[in-house]
C-alpha cells in the first residue's frame, strides 16, 4: 500500500501529544501531514502564527496554516485554521464555513471522513488526546475506507474521551502509545513505498 | 450514507452516492438553471445530505425527485445550498483594517462603488455602512449587495435582525474600532431590531449569480469573503476572473481571512495591502 496523506485529530490542549508525535517521524516519511487541532473560537488572528511557529521548533518539515485551495505537498505539515473545517479534495485542503460539527469547527470528523473518501485506503489516520467524541466517527470511516488509523493508547493520553471513542467505533486500528507512533507510521509508509518499488520492478 | 441494498460495498455506495449527486445538479441546471455543478464536492456533498436528514429524504435519488417535481423544495434546496450564516462585523480585525487602510484610499475618490458579493442576509453590507458612516464617507457610497438568492435578499432589504444576536454584534462592532454605541444603529421593537434607514439608503439590494451572471459595473472595493471556498478550483478561477473585470484601476478586492490570491492568475495584477486580513490593491 502506498500512503497519500497522514492526518492527525486531537483536541485543545493537544500540543504536547502533537509535538512528541511529530519528533517521532522520521525525515524519510515525506507524505503530507495535516493537523487538526481543536482551538478557542475567538483565538486572536496573531495566535495562527504563534501556533505554527512553537510546532516548527520541532519539525524540520515546513508547517503552515492552510488556507482555501493549498495544494498537498510532500515534506509539508498542514494545520487546520481556527473556525474553518477542513476538507480534503484530490490534491489539496478546501476549507468550508458552514455550522459547527459535534460543537467544533474544525471539526475532526469532517477532515477524516473527506480524507477517506478521497484517499480511501491511502490514508493513515492518527488520534490523539482529545476531550470530546469529535473524530471517532471520522476514524472508523478512514476505517471502512481501508484507511489505517492508530489510536493513542487511552490510558496515557491527557484526555481519553476521544481515543476511548475512537477505540470503540474502530475494529482493526493499532493502539499504542504516543512515543511509538511516529516510529510506527514511518515504518509502515517506508514499507508500502518499498512494496510499490518492488511491484514496479517485479 | 443511506442506500436501499445493504449487499452494497461500501466503495459502491461511495460511487453510487457520486452518480447520484451528479445526476441531481445536472438535473437541477437542466430545470431550473441554477449550476452548482462545480461546487467544491466535498461541502456540497455535506450539504445535501444535511437537506436529506431535513426534509427525511433517504437518498440523494430521493432529493433528486423532490426538488425536480416540487419548485417549493427546490427555493428550499437553494436556501440549504448556499446560505452561510454570518454575522455583523465577523472577524472585527478585518473591518479594523477596512477602516484603517482601506478607507483611506476612498476617501480620495468622489464617488465610491462598492461589491459585496455573496451578501447573504446583509450583515456585513450594514456593518460596512457604519464603518463609511463614521469614517464620514457613507454618503459618496454606493453599496451593491448581490446574492443569487432571492429569499436571503428579501430578508436583508428589511434590515431586521432578531434582538437576541444585538449582544454579539456589539461586542464585534467594539472590537472593530466602532466610534460611537451600537445602539445608535438600531431601533429595538418586540424581539427584533431594525437597522436605521440612513444606513439602509445607499445599500442596493440586488439578485446576482457569480457562476451565471456577468460583471455589472466597475467597483473600488470589491468584497467576495467565504464564498469562494464552495467553489472547485476551476470556477474559482473563473469568478476571480468576473471580479477582476468588475475592478476599477487600484480597486481593492477583499477575501476571507483563509482565501488568497496565491495559486491564481490574478496574483501577479493585485499588491498586498494587508496580508494577513486578506485585503489586496490592483496595481495592474
Amino acid at each position: 500500500m502506498s500512503y497519500k496523506l497522514i492526518i492527525v485529530g486531537c483536541s485543545l490542549g493537544g500540543l504536547s501529544a502533537t509535538k512528541t508525535l511529530l519528533a517521532g517521524i522520521s525525515d524519510d516519511c515525506t507524505v503530507p501531514i495535516v493537523l487538526i487541532q481543536h482551538r478557542e473560537q475567538k483565538a486572536e488572528v496573531s495566535m495562527d502564527n504563534v501556533l505554527t511557529n512553537m510546532m516548527q521548533r520541532y519539525t524540520k518539515r515546513r508547517i503552515e496554516e492552510a488556507e482555501d485551495k493549498t495544494p498537498l505537498n510532500m515534506n509539508r505539515i498542514y494545520l487546520a485554521p481556527a473556525d474553518y473545517h477542513v476538507l480534503i479534495e484530490h490534491d489539496c485542503i478546501a476549507l468550508s464555513a458552514d455550522e459547527p460539527v459535534t460543537y467544533a469547527r474544525p471539526s475532526i470528523d469532517v477532515a477524516f471522513d473527506s480524507a477517506a473518501r478521497t484517499y480511501g485506503s491511502g490514508v493513515i489516520c492518527i488520534v490523539l488526546t482529545g476531550a470530546s467524541r469529535d473524530g471517532a466517527e471520522g476514524a472508523a470511516s478512514v476505517e471502512s475506507r481501508g484507511g489505517l488509523v492508530v489510536i493513542q493508547d487511552p490510558a496515557t493520553a491527557e484526555k481519553d474521551t476521544l481515543p476511548k471513542c475512537a477505540v470503540a467505533a474502530t475494529v482493526k486500528a493499532r493502539v499504542m502509545n504516543l512515543e511509538e507512533i511516529g516510529p510506527f507510521i514511518s515504518n509502515i509508509v517506508r514499507e508500502g513505498g518499498a512494496n510499490r518499488a518492488s511491484r514496479a520492478t517485479g | 450514507m443511506k442506500d436501499l441494498d445493504s449487499n452494497n460495498t461500501l466503495e459502491t455506495k461511495d460511487e453510487i452516492e457520486s452518480i447520484e449527486i451528479d445526476l441531481l445538479l445536472d438535473g437541477i441546471y437542466r430545470r431550473y438553471g441554477y449550476d452548482f455543478r462545480s461546487y467544491a464536492s466535498a461541502s456540497i456533498r455535506r450539504r445535501i445530505w444535511k437537506f436529506a436528514e431535513q426534509e427525511g429524504l433517504a437518498t440523494i435519488s430521493a432529493v433528486q425527485e423532490a426538488v425536480l417535481h416540487q419548485s417549493n423544495m427546490m427555493d428550499k434546496f437553494v436556501l440549504s445550498l448556499t446560505v452561510n450564516v454570518t454575522t455583523m462585523f465577523r472577524d472585527p480585525a478585518f473591518f479594523l483594517a477596512l477602516r484603517n487602510s482601506v478607507v483611506p484610499i476612498l476617501k480620495t475618490y468622489p464617488m465610491i462603488r462598492i461589491w459585496d458579493a455573496g451578501c447573504a442576509t446583509g450583515e456585513e453590507a450594514y456593518s460596512m455602512a457604519i464603518v463609511l458612516k463614521e469614517e464620514g464617507i457613507y454618503d459618496r457610497c454606493r453599496i451593491y449587495a448581490t446574492d443569487m438568492n432571492e429569499d436571503v435578499l428579501r430578508k436583508a432589504k428589511t434590515g431586521i435582525f432578531p434582538l437576541s444576536h444585538m449582544k454579539e454584534f456589539t461586542d464585534n462592532y467594539i472590537q472593530s474600532g466602532g466610534k460611537t454605541s451600537f445602539s445608535d444603529y438600531y431601533t429595538a421593537k418586540y424581539d427584533y431590531a431594525i437597522i436605521n434607514q440612513e444606513l439602509r439608503q445607499n445599500i442596493i439590494f440586488a439578485q446576482h449569480n457569480l457562476v451565471t451572471d456577468k460583471s455589472f459595473n466597475e467597483f473600488n472595493l470589491v468584497l467576495i469573503r467565504n464564498v469562494l471556498i464552495y467553489f472547485n478550483e476551476e470556477l474559482r478561477a473563473k469568478v476571480l476572473d468576473l471580479l477582476h473585470d468588475s475592478m476599477a484601476s487600484f480597486g481593492i478586492l477583499a477575501l476571507g481571512k483563509r482565501e488568497s490570491l496565491k495559486f491564481s492568475k490574478l496574483e501577479s495584477f493585485y499588491e498586498e495591502l494587508d496580508s494577513a486580513m486578506k485585503l489586496y490593491k490592483r496595481c495592474a
